[in-house]
């Protein structure tokens, strides 16, 4: 059974990844499962400083899903390096690192960072808010996006550059394109919704942050039409991400054209969930008598 | 050891009106927790609710692990239906338990209401020179007093209506009880509402005792990844799951 997928210069052993934050640094699972089964670990966005977070309540649960507003808490880019990367490194799977900034500077002296240290991979979050550009999102500014990607590009010339789009645009299919022509290898999505929970009888939000990342089974079928919207539009590998819970959710990703797929919510949901897809993933070809995944990929039947 | 395991429903009944014992048979090898660590339990085996619900283990024995737990919203619903037999999936033990008190001092525990729940286990491995202080806002609201008897160390109830033992508040009660014993000396151990918490680490403050609280926070793994447990300390922001939910009270920025 041939499970590896390519992601732009990269070979993943079988296509199941981690979504970024919901995998720590790796070290929360090992008691759960053996991270070396994985396709690749993405790992907690990093940032050039070290970030707090927001304060608590940072989650609650809705129908079918969750709310999150952690805040990008994360150890900085300096002791990821020195105290994270180490240990990661033990695992016999891909590391790609999430990176978020405030500036295009900042992206690119992290990403450079990373590659130097020889990390496999570099996914942008795109979804903060470009403080020179007073507070819009890359993730929903087409040019902003081209400029934060291009740049990165060329900072990191043969790093495997993967762009996460935010789900909060009119248009995914102009989005991803705009990844592509930039010079990212790869597509993931979705990020999450952004959404708001009510307490009925305090009259106040679930949330500190009042507003925060809708995920989960809720938006998987959000995601799968984003994928499959995006995966028409451009040539680079997509990878699918929204509400993966088990191996048949990850074939319908596959289905409708990602290349690979991330688990974040589905990891806290059930902590050996991404070790049970790749056994499932394996049954499900040999019951459908396919030798290789990438058969399947982008092999939806429509009308 | 497993830390993710499957447990079969030996019983599941109610102890009064809102709150229920869930005594479960893990069918696997688990590691024996420490008094004040938790489990994260599936409620239902279901999309919503989605995520397991974090519980502190009320008592072990050798085959069983026994939860008390309050009807608060669908996920606990969901829980009191469960049936004998049925089989639910549990992660644990998870986090910090109570740390043993330091020599010399001795053990005064503040229950309120379902905070017994943590206590309990740590009681029952403490020498019977312990004092155990315990408040509910009604007679009714107690859970477990037949086995709290059992224990058989200095017990002091309180009730927010007066309708039972003590009349006032628990942090109250502490209070007195410390300015009546001004020579001994104490470790207190803590476990309920928050604001009770916050009140008896004031009153801890104002004695010179040292303590621990155990906390409570919306989580959705239990193990450490989804940081969406933090609560603030002095030393930053840290997970309850992780780092708690027991903790030294004068880390905790109330």
């Amino acid at each position: 059974m041939d499970l590896s997928v390519s992601i732009g210069r990269l070979n993943l052993k079988n296509p199941v990844m981690t979504a970024s934050g919901t995998f720590g640094y790796g070290e929360e699972y090992t008691d759960f499962m053996d991270p070396s089964v994985l396709g690749g670990i993405i790992v907690k966005g990093i940032s050039l400083k070290p970030m707090e977070g927001n304060p608590p309540p940072r989650i609650c649960e809705t129908p079918c899903g969750m709310l999150n507003a952690i805040g990008l808490q994360n150890v900085g880019l300096k002791n990821f390096l020195k105290e994270k990367l180490p240990y990661l490194r033990k695992f016999e799977t891909k590391i790609i690192v999430n990176i978020l900034g405030k500036s295009i500077q900042e992206y690119v002296k992290i990403a450079k960072a990373l590659d130097g240290a020889g990390v496999d991979g570099i996914e942008l979050n795109v979804s903060c808010p470009n403080v020179k550009k007073g507070g819009i999102t890359f993730g929903t500014d087409q040019r902003s996006l081209s400029q934060l990607i291009n740049s990165v590009r060329q900072a990191v010339p043969s790093a495997t550059i993967i762009t996460k789009l935010s789900p909060n645009v009119s248009s995914i299919p102009d989005f991803a394109k705009t990844a592509e022509d930039a010079g990212s290898d790869a597509i993931s999505l979705i990020n999450t919704i952004p959404a708001l929970a009510i307490d009925p009888e305090t009259w106040k939000p679930r949330l500190a942050n009042v507003t925060g990342g809708l995920s989960g089974p809720a938006i998987k079928p959000i995601a799968l039409r984003m994928v499959w919207e995006a995966a028409q539009a451009v040539q680079i590998p997509v990878i699918g991400v929204g509400g993966i819970l088990n191996s048949s959710d990850a074939v319908e990703f596959l289905l409708a054209g990602a290349s690979a797929v991330q688990v974040g919510t589905g990891n806290f949901v059930n902590p050996r969930a991404t070790s049970e897809i790749v056994e499932g993933l394996s049954a499900y070809l040999q019951r459908k008598n396919i030798h290789s995944v990438s058969a399947i990929i982008g092999k939806l039947k429509t009308p | 050891m497993h830390k993710l395991f499957t447990a079969r429903v030996i019983e599941n009944r109610p102890v009064n009106h809102k709150n229920y014992l869930l005594t479960a048979q893990p069918l696997a090898a688990t590691a024996a927790p420490l008094p004040g660590q938790f489990y994260m339990i599936e409620t239902a085996r279901s999309l919503d609710p989605l995520l397991k619900r974090p519980f502190s283990y009320f008592r072990r024995t050798p085959d069983t692990l026994q939860f008390l737990y309050a009807l608060k919203g669908k996920g606990t619903a969901l829980m009191s239906t469960l049936a004998t037999g049925q089989e639910i999936r549990v992660i644990g033990p998870l986090g910090t338990g109570y740390p043993p008190p330091p020599k010399g001092t001795a053990p005064l525990l503040v229950a309120g209401g379902l905070g017994i729940a943590s206590l309990f286990s740590f009681a029952e491995t403490l020498s019977k020179k312990l004092c155990l202080l315990y408040g509910a806002r009604c007679r009714s609201d107690f859970l477990m007093l037949d086995e709290v008897d059992k224990l058989g160390c200095e017990v002091v109830t309180c009730t927010d209506d007066f309708s039972f033992g003590k009349g006032g508040k628990v942090t109250d009660v502490v209070s007195d009880f410390l300015s009546s014993s001004p020579k001994k000396r104490y470790t207190l151990y803590a476990c309920g509402p928050l604001p009770m918490l916050a009140a008896v680490s004031d009153t801890a403050r104002r004695h010179k005792i040292r303590g621990f609280v155990s906390l409570e926070e919306n989580m959705a793994c239990g193990f450490g990844a989804c940081l969406g447990c933090a609560v603030r300390t002095v030393r930053g922001y840290k997970r309850v799951c992780k780092e708690g939910p027991v903790f030294p009270i004068e880390e905790i920025v109330w």
